[in-house]
């Protein structure tokens, strides 16, 4: 049953994408363009999302298990390091020069354009980079 | 730059909490976070402690969803206006910078939000102030794309 709900929560996700226009890069740098001609859509798209999610992440508190699996696996909450701090400033750099993030990046894929092909292919190394850099303990 | 047109509000906010309801119905049913940058290393093997065959599946549900949303919607064209070389070092930087950073627009700033974390609320306020001030300079200070 879990994997039919990863299934169904990935697609409900997919075309929030689409609805919301998030999947276009084009929006999401005009979001980022606070000097230029900026357009809001992330921000709704940012508040739409935390309602349900918000909901849903208090329900959680009171269950002692998720419907459909054994345990919850939410990452601790650690502590604030340097980690954080720089991967979140180099993601960030990244995003404002590309206007795609790791959601909208792979979905866009579905469009086979090149350049969408070419972000997610030098997304992987970046992500193989760091595995090869921090191998998992 | 392009102009696009201007999107009513209640697109994004529909698609906003389409996004936030699957999140929050992943924890709900699966209990597990629907970050994609977690998800996609950990169907590529790069990532302990996940569920491969649940984060393959997510992501083919996404790639299904985003195909058939497409279909559905008329004429609206995805614009990408970085040129080779800014793409290849974004898709770079958002590939480690995810991993160092241990999450993405959606793990940090959906679901690290929805709890409230304050590792998710500073990262998020990080890797926006980055990208606010990347598309800065470069449209304002060096003038060119993206």
């Amino acid at each position: 049953m879990s994997r039919w709900v990863a299934l169904l929560c990935g697609t409900m996700f997919g075309v929030g994408l689409v609805v919301s226009d998030m999947i276009n890069p084009a929006r999401v740098l005009a979001f980022l363009d606070l000097a230029g001609d900026w357009d809001p859509t992330l921000a709704w798209v940012m508040g739409g999302a935390l309602l349900p999610s918000l909901v849903a992440y208090r329900l959680h508190l009171r269950r002692n298990s998720p419907v459909f699996a054994a345990a919850f696996h939410v990452p601790p909450r650690g502590r604030i390091d340097t980690r954080l701090v720089a991967g979140a400033l180099l993601f960030g750099v990244g995003w404002g020069l590309a206007g795609l993030c790791p959601g909208p990046a792979l979905a866009a894929l579905v469009t086979l354009r090149a350049p969408v092909i070419g972000f997610v292919a030098a997304m992987l190394a970046g992500m193989a980079l760091h595995r090869l850099l921090h191998p998992p303990r | 730059m392009s102009t696009l047109p201007a999107l009513p509000w209640i697109w994004p906010l529909a698609g906003g909490l389409l996004i936030g309801s699957a999140a929050g119905a992943y924890l709900l049913l699966a209990g597990r976070i629907a970050g994609i940058s977690g998800l996609l290393a950990d169907a590529a093997g790069w990532a302990r402690g996940g569920a491969r065959t649940l984060s393959v599946l997510f992501l083919s549900g996404l790639l299904l969803g985003t195909f058939v949303a497409l279909r559905g919607r008329d004429g609206t064209t995805i614009v990408l206006t970085s040129s080779w070389p800014l793409l290849i070092i974004g898709g770079l930087l958002v590939g480690y910078g995810t991993r160092l950073g241990s999450g993405c627009t959606s793990g940090h700033g959906i679901c690290g939000l929805a709890r409230l974390s304050p590792r998710s609320a500073l990262a998020t306020a990080l890797f926006m102030a980055a990208g606010f001030a990347t598309v800065y300079v470069m449209r304002h200070v060096l003038g060119g794309s993206p």
